[in-house]
This record gives C-alpha cells, sequence and structure tokens, in this order.
C-alpha cells in the first residue's frame, strides 16, 4: 500500500481579485496518467505554475512523496523529482535541440568550477557522456536527426516534443504537461497520445497532464479531474466524468453528450 | 616600446576585460554599466602591491583577479537575489562604480585624484598575449561546461532554467565573478603597461565602451566582442584622427554595426562557426 505521490490540499491562490486557484484537492497516484480537464481560465496552469514554486500559494499544502513543497525553490522542487513543459512553450531557443536536453543533464554532473575552468579530462568524459544520454533521448522523442538544429527553428509540435525531452531529462517522478497536444490535428494527437502512453511505460513515468483534446484525455487518462473558476468541480475515472451532468453543462457540452 | 605594438598590447589588454563581460552580459543576459570599476579595482590592488610592497608581478596579478572577484561578490550577494528581476544589480553596480571613483580620489595609498605614477611597466605584448589566450581558453571551458550551460538558459529563460534544475542566484553570482576575475586581470595588466593609473580611468565611460564591445560584437559570442573591442581601439588610433573625431567615429562605427547587424558582428555566432559553415555543412533544416 503506497499513499498518493502528490497531494494537494485546499489550494488557493488569487491574482489581484481573480480567485484563479479556489480551494482545490486532489491527489495523484503513482504510475498513473491523470488528467486535468476544465474551461480556459479554469486555473490548470496556475496549478502547475503553484507545484512547481513558480508562484507562492496565498493557502493549502502541497506534498509530493509525503514531503511538503512550500517554501522551496522552484530549482529545488524539480530537483526532488518534478519536471515540467510549459502551455505557451519555453525552450533555451537560440540553443540546438542537443543543448535544450544537454542542460539539465549537465547540471547533476558532479564537477566543481576548477575541474570545469580547466576542462580537466574527467570533466570531457562527463559531458562526453551526457550527450550520448541526451542523443538518446531526442531519439526517444523522434528528433535524434534534429540534435543540431537551433530549438526556435522546429515547427510548433516538434518543439513540443522537445519540451518533453527536456523534461524527462530531469529522470522526474512526476512529469507535469500542460497541454501537450495544442495546436496538433488529430492525427498528430493520436500519435501523441501513443507517445504519453508509451512514455509511461518504458519510463515507468507518473504524468498529470492538462489538456484539451477530450480524445487524448479520454484515452490515456486513468482519472480525471475537473476545474471550473478555481475549484473542483468533479473527478473519477473518464467513464464516470463524461457523463457527469455537471461536467457536461460547465464544459463538455451538447455535442459530447451524444457523441 | 614602438607605437602599433603598443596599441596592439593596449587592445589585447582591453580585450581580457570584454571578454569578461561577454560571459556576464553576452551569455548570461545581464546588463553591468559598472564593469570598468572592476577593472579598476584589478588595477590599483596590483599596482599598490607592486609599488608599496614589491610583491612580484604574477602574484599581484592573481591578487588584483582575487580583488575584483571578491567585490563583485560583496555586490552581487544582496541585489542578485530577486528570481526575476535583473535590475537591482545593474542599478548597484552604477552606484559602485561612482563611489569608487570618489574613494579612490580620497585616499592617501593610492594618490588620490592625481593619480599613482611609477608602476614598474612589467607588462609586455608576449605577456598580454599569453594572458589573452589562456583567457579565451578558460572561459570557453567555462561556457562548455555545466556551469555555462546554465548562465545560456539564465539567458534564454529564467523560468525555463529554473525548470531544468538550475538555481538562478548562484548562476548569476557566479558568472559575475568569473567575469570580475578577467576584468582584475585587465586592470593589472593595465596598470603596469601605462606605468600610471588614475580613478577617471575607470568609470562610466569605460563600462559604457565595454557593454558596447560586447553589444557591437555579438551577445553570446566570445570572438565577436573579441573583435569589435579591438576595433574600437585600434581603428581611432590608426586614423590618427583628434580626439573629438575619434569620439565621432567610434559612434559611427557603432550606428552602424545596429543598422547592418543589429544582432552585432557575429551574432550569436563564433569565428569559427562561420569557417565551417563556408566549408559546406549546414545542419539539415
Ligand atoms: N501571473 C498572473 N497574473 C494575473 N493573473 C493570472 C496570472 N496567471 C494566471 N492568471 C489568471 O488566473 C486565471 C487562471 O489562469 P490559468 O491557470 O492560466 O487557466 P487555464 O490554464 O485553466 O486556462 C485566469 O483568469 C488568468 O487570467
Ligand atoms: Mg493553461
Amino acid at each position: 500500500m503506497t499513499g498518493p505521490l502528490l497531494e494537494v490540499k485546499d489550494l488557493t491562490k488569487t491574482f489581484g481579485g481573480i480567485r484563479a486557484v479556489d480551494g482545490l484537492s486532489f491527489a495523484v497516484a503513482p504510475g498513473a496518467i491523470t488528467g486535468i480537464i476544465g474551461p480556459n481560465g479554469a486555473g490548470k496552469t496556475t496549478v502547475f505554475n503553484l507545484v512547481t514554486g513558480v508562484y507562492r500559494p496565498d493557502a493549502g499544502s502541497i506534498d509530493f512523496e509525503g514531503r511538503s513543497l512550500l517554501g522551496i525553490r522552484p530549482d529545488q522542487i524539480v530537483g526532488a523529482g518534478i519536471a515540467r513543459t510549459f502551455q505557451n512553450i519555453r525552450l533555451f531557443n537560440r540553443r540546438t535541440c542537443l543543448e535544450n536536453v544537454l542542460t539539465p543533464l549537465l547540471q547533476k554532473a558532479p564537477y566543481s568550477v576548477p575541474a570545469a575552468l580547466l576542462r580537466t579530462p574527467g570533466v570531457r568524459r562527463m559531458d562526453r557522456e551526457l550527450r550520448e544520454k541526451s542523443r538518446f533521448l531526442l531519439a526517444e522523442m523522434g528528433l535524434e536527426k534534429l540534435a543540431d538544429v537551433q530549438a526556435s527553428a522546429l515547427p510548433y509540435g516538434l518543439q513540443r516534443k522537445l519540451e518533453i525531452a527536456r523534461a524527462l531529462a530531469m529522470e522526474p517522478r512526476l512529469l507535469l504537461l500542460d497541454e501537450p497536444a495544442a495546436g496538433m490535428n488529430p492525427e498528430e494527437s493520436r500519435a501523441l497520445s501513443a507517445l504519453i502512453e508509451e512514455i509511461r511505460e518504458r519510463f515507468n513515468q507518473t504524468i498529470l497532464l492538462i489538456e484539451h483534446h477530450m480524445d487524448v484525455v479520454m484515452r490515456v487518462c486513468s482519472h480525471i479531474v475537473v476545474m471550473n473558476f478555481g475549484a473542483l468541480l468533479a473527478e473519477g475515472p473518464p467513464e464516470k466524468v463524461r457523463t457527469d451532468e455537471k461536467v457536461l453543462q460547465a464544459y463538455l457540452g451538447k455535442e459530447y453528450r451524444n457523441a | 616600446m614602438n607605437y602599433v605594438l603598443s596599441i596592439v598590447t593596449l587592445a589585447g589588454i582591453n580585450m581580457i576585460a570584454v571578454l569578461g563581460l561577454s560571459i556576464f552580459t553576452g551569455f548570461t543576459g545581464l546588463f553591468s554599466f559598472g564593469h570598468a570599476a572592476l577593472v579598476g579595482i584589478g588595477a590599483y590592488a596590483s599596482a599598490i602591491l607592486t609599488y608599496y610592497y614589491f610583491v612580484p608581478f604574477p602574484i599581484a596579478l592573481v591578487a588584483g583577479m582575487a580583488a575584483s572577484a571578491l567585490v563583485s561578490l560583496v555586490i552581487g550577494i544582496p541585489t542578485l537575489r530577486a528570481r526575476l528581476r535583473s535590475d537591482y544589480f545593474a542599478i548597484a553596480i552604477l552606484g559602485f562604480g561612482e563611489a569608487l571613483r570618489v574613494i579612490l580620489e580620497n585616499l592617501e595609498i593610492t594618490n588620490g585624484a592625481r593619480g599613482l605614477p611609477g608602476i614598474e611597466p612589467f607588462t609586455t605584448l608576449p605577456i598580454v598575449a599569453g594572458c589573452l589566450a589562456v583567457s579565451v581558453w578558460v572561459a570557453s571551458n567555462f561556457l562548455r561546461s555545466r556551469y555555462g550551460a546554465a548562465c545560456i538558459a539564465v539567458r534564454e529563460d529564467p523560468v525555463a532554467a529554473e525548470m531544468a534544475g538550475i538555481n538562478l542566484f548562484r548562476t548569476r553570482l557566479l558568472s559575475l565573478v568569473v567575469s570580475a576575475a578577467f576584468c582584475g586581470l585587465s586592470g593589472g595588466l593595465l596598470a603596469h603597461f601605462l606605468s600610471f593609473i588614475q580613478p577617471v580611468m575607470f568609470t562610466l565611460v569605460q563600462s559604457t565602451a565595454l557593454l558596447a564591445a560586447v553589444i557591437a560584437g555579438g551577445m553570446g559570442s566570445i570572438t565577436g566582442p573579441l573583435i569589435a573591442s579591438f576595433i574600437f581601439i585600434a581603428m581611432p588610433e590608426a586614423l590618427r584622427v583628434a580626439q573629438m573625431w575619434r569620439l565621432v567615429a567610434y559612434g559611427l562605427v557603432l550606428v552602424l554595426i545596429m543598422l547592418f547587424r543589429p544582432q552585432g558582428l557575429m551574432g550569436y555566432q563564433e569565428l569559427t562557426t562561420f569557417f565551417r559553415r563556408s566549408r559546406n555543412d549546414r545542419p539539415a533544416a
């Protein structure tokens, strides 16, 4: 019996007068793909920003593997085993795809500043190994041929994949994906669903996924959290959520009822 | 010393300071209107050591670097903490640059505003060339390492950098200290080249000139700022024009670069990349 990997309780965040997140509680079970859905402005991205320490919550608690994440820096949260992608893509634009993935990998390389300044054989060896590892991660996302291309030159869909590769380089135990299928056509988003499921299996990865494409969410998630106006509207397995009266009214709409 | 050689030496000394600022501004994305003050710290610290205490020149140079690095820590620690704002530091170092001039003008050991004459002229062209070569090597090692990757990530996107496990404060501070050490070395070499230093040599005007070389040369390039720095020092001398016209020429070069190459001479590229490109192996898109 294991507890939840991530547990959020009574989480609240206001911006000026807006309650972006309003007394939200939910939990993410280890090994599963959990979805967060809800209309635009429901506060989904803000939840990610609170979990990763980009913003400080006004109230509530966030526990990861039983330890509180409150009051520690974003880079420490990430170091504790949480990685994310961004809804509005944030790559290291003027670096190559390889360097984007290499940057987080390098941060765990245990060499000192003097060794780095002199580029000792040890530093060379570690850098070479991490480059290899970056290539492997790029290959996992089907980006190996683009290793030396500048990140900003990639089309949108591939930039999202590169962000996932960079997040996986953190070797997280929880991966947060913010609308990875945004801007993709149905065919591409189907391929992405398959990729997300594959990542879960290959890397034994727990995933928390914000997504608007209902086909993706219903297909890959075993548990869905529905948000509206910052608060929890409903939660449960896909079959239950898709027929929930409140969810249908607030978000999914009539077309979905008949689908 | 031959006139041309002395200009080249002076340019080489300036290039080391520009290299330092390029790590901080070009690669880490933080602006400074006070790096000439860090050159000044290195110049005064090393000159005082050889002048009053007869410390050997190499040790005095290293001490000058250490002094600059230490001073940069004192300015950086309180001002680089703000996660997503870098203007505190920019204002603090600007203020420090002006304060330093006043302090140096009022100390006895620095001989005040009249300046310190008669410093032993230990600096020669081969010494400068050697220091510059080692500096370029060390700087490029730094930039290729995990620390350099962190600096560039912070420049590209501080939030994404944090999400890549990078501590913003530590990265910015390290970048500052490394850049200050280069500026300190440049100052030590300058003092022992000119044999004479004065507080007015290390003020906002010189800081702006360093920054202009980095921006004109190309942010995120090592070779670009070095070339720009050389041009800025050598060109007015080569033209041998009157003082007033030098400034005009300098401004004209800046305007031309901004017009025709707003990304700087080298953009985010190195000279070596251009040679490789011209050998026809552009990466497939
Ligand atoms: N940094 C911010 N400053 C002010 N308001 C914000 C900020 N971030 C989010 N908000 C507001 O919080 C609400 C929730 O936004 P968000 O979490 O992005 O929603 P979602 O991701 O569900 O579309 C919106 O009204 C948005 O305008
Ligand atoms: Mg969002």
